[in-house]
């Protein structure tokens, strides 16, 4: 760490004295948030989010491959997470590092917790072959805040997603596409699939054509910092360096909390830790409606 | 590689429409991250390349310092998901070798002995990919140089031609590359027309190689007119911007 952060941290913490923040915001409020989807063909589904000047693009790639012995019928997905080096003067190239690892691992959590992929309907073949999911997200422009972005560009991406049956038909053998078909037509009877939000075509039951892949309606994180007394929320890069202790919450459409992660080493009173709640329940509202606008619906 | 895939009709129309003479659609824009010192976003057909340059700043570790020059290191990487089956994450053998042949072209043209001890970085990152990433790639290197302030003797541009069902082409394609007889991407300084970069794979007799490499130079001049007019309007938006 050098100087230049302690003389920010001066700077930073005067104008919260006064209210205010180095880019003009209010300390609830979040920085512009642009979604763009379907930024990459090669990818079954993909997109690129702004947070500020940050921005994150997440591209989901599918495949075939064998479920884990213990949950024979249910989907993969694993998240992996690249912070390239064109993100950041600090990022260097290598194998991920912590930083890089705990991001992959809070997003994985988001996704597989809330079991917003519904995985279970991913099996082609119980105990044989399933679909499986990468989710990878690539950091491109560091400003602060990679925790919203790269869950937000995850959700984004996925929501997008088309599963690659077209594709990947001459793998399958005829017991294979049997037991496809019969998984699939299961799939679209479930009782209460009127429920499910996102991405589902009724119509489209024929296992030869690509079809959406199945999603619940996902929370949405978002992400306070406390610097001395202050919490400020999507912080920007000198606000994040600076940062004594961070808190992402994470809050569905009801506006029930569903993950949570606190981090560095500054803590927070029962007090503080509400008012992050209720910061992340507004937010995420609206975060909620560009992500639904973003995806067309 | 040699196939019976038709990939050029009677008429010398491609399976994409183009003429043997054509490049695929180009678009150039300088300047899209916040954090680089000079950054590209290129689309060229289906290729998408997003390249950052870091520098001139000190070497590190300390022993890849030249008291003499600086070095000029690219890092080609492609996204995992920018191709048909995912790809694993981190360096493979082809990329470290692409990553090598850029930086050399990149050093013979930035005034190196300017920066000694220090490092230019240039992160070049393929996020769609769809044939010619290594030439789309240097292209937007160059763009991205010029954004960071690096002073150059040129601005370097790429492209590649290549022989399709016996004809010599430019700028191949997916099949046209998977399927067709030769490819020759090149990375020329088109002010001199000295070559940085070529390599070749398939099979061209002589007469085919020296059609196939004018018809690769006369494509990195129309690029090079795309790359300029890219930096142009970097620099009249931020006119324009300053006026208002």
């Amino acid at each position: 760490m050098t100087i230049v952060p302690i003389i920010k941290r001066d700077y930073i913490i005067k104008l919260a004295e006064q209210g205010k923040r180095i880019d003009g915001r209010d300390f609830v409020n979040y920085r512009k948030i642009e979604i763009e989807t379907n930024v990459v063909n090669k990818a079954e589904g993909s997109a690129r989010v702004k947070i500020g000047n940050t921005q994150v693009l997440c591209g989901i790639k599918m495949g075939i491959g064998e479920p884990f012995p213990d949950t024979p019928t249910t989907g993969v997905m694993s998240t992996a997470a690249e912070f390239v080096p064109m993100a950041s003067p600090d990022f260097e190239s290598g194998p991920p590092r912590e930083d890089a690892i705990e991001l992959a691992r809070v997003v994985d959590r988001g996704v597989r917790e809330s079991q917003v992929i519904q995985l279970e309907k991913l099996c082609i073949t119980p105990g044989e072959k399933v679909w499986l999911v990468f989710i990878d997200i690539h950091i491109l422009d560091y400003d602060g805040n990679l925790f919203d972005a790269a869950s937000l560009a995850a959700l984004a991406a996925l929501l997008t997603t088309k599963v690659p049956v077209s594709r990947f038909l001459k793998d399958l053998n005829e017991r294979d596409r049997d037991s496809w078909q019969e998984r699939l037509l299961e799939l679209y009877t479930i009782p209460g699939i009127d429920e499910v939000a996102f991405g589902t075509d009724v119509a489209n039951k024929n296992p030869i054509e690509d079809f959406p892949l199945p999603m619940i309606e996902p929370p949405v994180s978002c992400t306070a910092v406390k610097i001395n007394d202050f919490i400020l929320f999507d912080p920007c890069f000198d606000e994040e360096i600076i940062a004594d202790v961070r808190l992402t919450v994470a809050t569905d459409h009801n506006g029930d909390i569903r993950a949570m992660q606190k981090g560095l080493s500054g803590s927070f009173s029962r007090e503080e830790i509400q008012k992050v709640i209720k910061g992340a329940l507004d937010n995420g509202q609206e975060i909620r409606k560009i992500l639904s606008h973003s995806i067309g619906k | 590689m040699k196939s019976d895939i038709k990939l050029i009709n009677n008429e010398g129309k491609r399976n994409d429409g183009r003429g043997p003479k054509d490049i695929r659609k180009i678009k150039i824009e300088a300047g899209v991250l916040h954090r680089a010192d000079g950054s590209c976003y290129l689309e060229w057909g289906g290729n998408k390349i997003l390249v950052a340059v870091y520098g001139p700043r000190e070497a590190v570790p300390r022993h890849t310092q030249n008291p003499l020059k600086a070095n000029v290191q690219a890092r080609y990487n492609m996204a995992a998901f920018s191709v048909e089956d995912r790809k694993r994450p981190g360096p493979d053998r082809r990329s470290v070798e692409i990553s090598k042949v850029i930086s050399e072209a990149l050093e013979k043209i930035v005034l190196t002995e300017q920066f000694p001890r220090a490092s230019i970085d240039v992160c070049i990152e393929v996020l769609d990919a769809e044939a010619g990433t290594r030439c789309a790639g240097l292209t937007a290197a160059g763009v991205a140089l010029i954004d960071a302030g690096i002073p150059m003797r040129d601005i370097p541009v790429a492209c590649a031609a290549g022989k399709i069902n016996g004809q010599v082409v430019l700028d191949l394609g997916k099949e046209e590359d998977n399927f067709g007889d030769a490819d020759l991407p090149i990375a020329i300084s088109p002010r001199t027309g000295e070559v940085l970069l070529l390599q070749m794979d398939g099979h061209l007799t002589y007469d085919e190689f020296n059609e196939a490499f004018d018809l690769a130079v006369q494509g990195c001049h129309k690029i090079s007119e795309i790359q300029k007019k890219a930096i142009m309007d970097k620099y009249q938006n931020a006119a324009a911007e300053v006026n208002e």
